[in-house]
């Protein structure tokens, strides 16, 4: 298992339980007071540590390879998924993932920024950076999601849209701008919920939603913390500062009204227990789709407009 | 994500001061027996030149950058103009430290609250809300305010059945608002999706320079998309890819030329004639 930077000083304890353990299997000794008493002590550190938890560490949380990505959670809360591609003027985008699946009975659109668990998969994956093509494919599928009523789950998770060349030759900016537009007047439900990193516009462009919820440790920016530090501290380096003065948490989101939900992870991060973490996920969406799905449809897009419509600080 | 300070050079920009006519409007003027070098093509402009060819080399037709308040003379028939929000300025959202003093101080240099003016007017006759960003103050970036007084203009618009038009100039989002600044983007946009339910038009038109969250945003959603010639109009910052690609990137990449050969503008058209082409689009639309 994976050892984030801030758990470095609970390794320690960790080995020693480990050797009590060899010992007591290989001596056939009965240490199981001891072991017991470690291990009360080792999750109480871990519950100290991840109270605590300050903005780069979650951007560390948030960026690990051993993250569970959109399709685990995907294969684990929904059933029958048919993935769907292409946009239909250009080109299939393996960043972004999506199609139609059952959701306890009912048909819904899935769409969500895809990663990779590993190198090859990350390549594969352009590591979840999304070209023009990829946001294209997603409003084609919510348009169609809209025709046929289903409800749109997105589910975000990306370092940003990407900025190569063809990217940009191909109008990243329109289709996100596209997406934006139409998102915000697509007349089916929509729930947005930020699984690792949410990158800017690239996030932004599927998470004009409903309801925009974040996992305790995703993080969601303006721009990356590297980025942030370079442009307004000119030292790129300065991105732990960066990410601190950013406000990029779940907690800092939900305390400014930008995000409606934080859901808990297991402790020590989605990625030590995934399972529980998708359940978790479906039991969210249940509550909520529930109640979407009965709301008239103005009504719903009346609340949707005025959602992002409050957002903003400004003195007159 | 992006490298301000290579796309706004200084030497491009022409410096003309405010002053104040009889009735208290703000005039710009330029100081007399004074010349400029254009920096693409090297001929001395002299100043009356430059002003009656609104700020554009006769020669190369070079378009020098120029201010919001310079861009609405241009384009509004004078005395027509009525502001609206110009009071509004911003707040410190993510409590970002320097934040409020450096706003001070762009409003100190430039005169203006803030990087968008926008209001109504008639443009040969014809009613309009406008809207015109300003790249001097804080590179033209979109925060809280700029997106609030954009989206209560695309309102007015919408509300009134009038057409809007945006001349854009942005760097992109505004850093120091953080993630609301990237809620300005979808708040702005969504305002247009409703503009546009109701049948009315919006027309941009993209300034040199405009990227970032502002392509990624409004900017790209005219019913009709203008640019004025050889304007930087791009999603992600050149440096950025060119580092993302480790190569050389095409001859005009990310101008107004380029982006219509890629299919995603209309028309690009000379400062010169802006105004009577405004006039013609919002004639057919009338």
């Amino acid at each position: 298992m994976v050892t984030l930077p801030f758990e470095k000083h609970m390794c320690e304890l960790k080995s020693k339980i480990d050797e009590l353990k060899k010992l007591a299997t290989d001596q056939n000794m009965d240490l199981e007071k001891e072991i017991r008493q470690m291990e009360i002590k080792l999750y109480n550190m871990k519950k100290e540590a991840y109270k605590n938890l300050n903005a780069w560490d979650k951007v560390s949380i948030a960026r690990l390879v051993e993250r569970p990505t959109a399709l685990d959670y995907i294969n684990l809360i929904f059933d029958s998924f048919m993935e769907l591609h292409g946009d239909r003027y250009f080109g299939e985008d393996a960043a972004i993932v999506g199609g139609i699946a059952q959701f306890n009975g009912i048909s819904v659109t899935v769409i969500a920024q895809q990663k990779g668990n590993n190198t090859k998969e990350n390549i594969k994956r352009n590591f979840g950076m999304p070209n023009p093509e990829g946001y294209r494919k997603a409003l084609r599928l919510m348009k169609q999601a809209e025709k046929f009523k289903r409800p749109v789950i997105c589910l975000v998770d990306t370092p940003g849209a990407y900025c190569g060349l063809g990217a940009e030759e191909r109008g990243q900016g329109e289709a996100i701008a596209r997406n934006l537009m139409e998102l915000s007047t697509l007349k089916t439900p929509v729930i947005s919920i930020v699984i690792g990193e949410g990158g800017s516009g690239g996030a932004l462009a599927m998470a004009v939603a409903d309801e925009v919820w974040m996992l305790e440790h995703a993080i969601y920016s303006i721009l990356s913390p590297e980025g942030f530090a370079s442009i307004l501290y000119k030292d790129a380096s300065r991105a732990k500062e960066a990410a601190n003065a950013m406000k990029i948490t779940a907690q800092d989101l939900i305390d400014f009204g930008i995000i409606d939900r934080i859901i808990k992870e297991p402790l020590g991060g989605a990625h030590t227990n995934v399972d529980e973490m998708a359940v978790s996920i479906k039991r969210n969406l249940e509550e909520s789709l529930g109640r979407l799905i009965k709301e008239p449809i103005d009504s719903l897009l009346t609340k949707r407009y005025y959602k992002f419509r409050k957002i903003g600080k400004i003195v007159e | 994500m992006f490298e301000f300070r290579s796309i706004f050079k200084k030497s491009k920009y022409m410096e003309v001061k405010n002053s104040e006519n009889e009735n208290g409007e703000k005039k710009p003027t330029i100081p007399s027996g004074m010349w400029v070098k254009c920096e693409t093509c090297g001929k001395i402009l002299y100043n009356k030149d430059l002003e009656s060819s609104v700020m554009t080399c006769d020669n190369c037709r070079t378009h020098f950058r120029i201010g919001s308040r310079e861009r609405i003379n241009y384009t509004i028939d004078t005395g027509t103009f009525i502001e609206h929000d110009e009071f509004m300025i911003s707040e410190n959202p993510i409590d970002f430290e320097g934040y409020i003093d450096k706003l001070q101080s762009m409003r100190d240099k430039t005169l203006l609250n803030e990087a968008v003016i926008t209001g109504e007017g008639k443009i040969n006759g014809q009613d309009t809300i406008i809207a015109v960003m300003d790249s001097n103050f804080m590179m033209g970036s979109m925060g809280c305010v700029v997106g609030e007084k954009i989206t209560r203009a695309i309102e007015r618009a919408t509300e009134a059945k009038k057409p809007i038009i945006i001349f854009t100039a942005s760097g992109g989002a505004r850093m120091q608002e953080g993630i609301f600044s990237l809620m300005q983007m979808a708040k702005t946009s969504a305002a247009i999706a409703r503009h546009n339910q109701k049948g009315c038009l919006y027309i941009t038109v993209l300034t040199d320079p405009t990227t970032g969250g502002v392509t990624a945003s409004f900017a790209m959603l005219g019913d009709i998309i203008l640019a004025e010639p050889n304007a930087l109009i791009g999603f992600a910052g050149k440096r950025v890819i060119e580092q993302t690609l480790n190569q050389q990137l095409p001859e005009g990449f990310q101008r107004a030329e380029f982006l219509l050969q890629k299919g995603f503008i209309d028309k690009i058209v000379d400062r010169k004639v802006m105004k009577d082409t405004l006039t013609e689009i919002l004639k057919i639309h009338s």
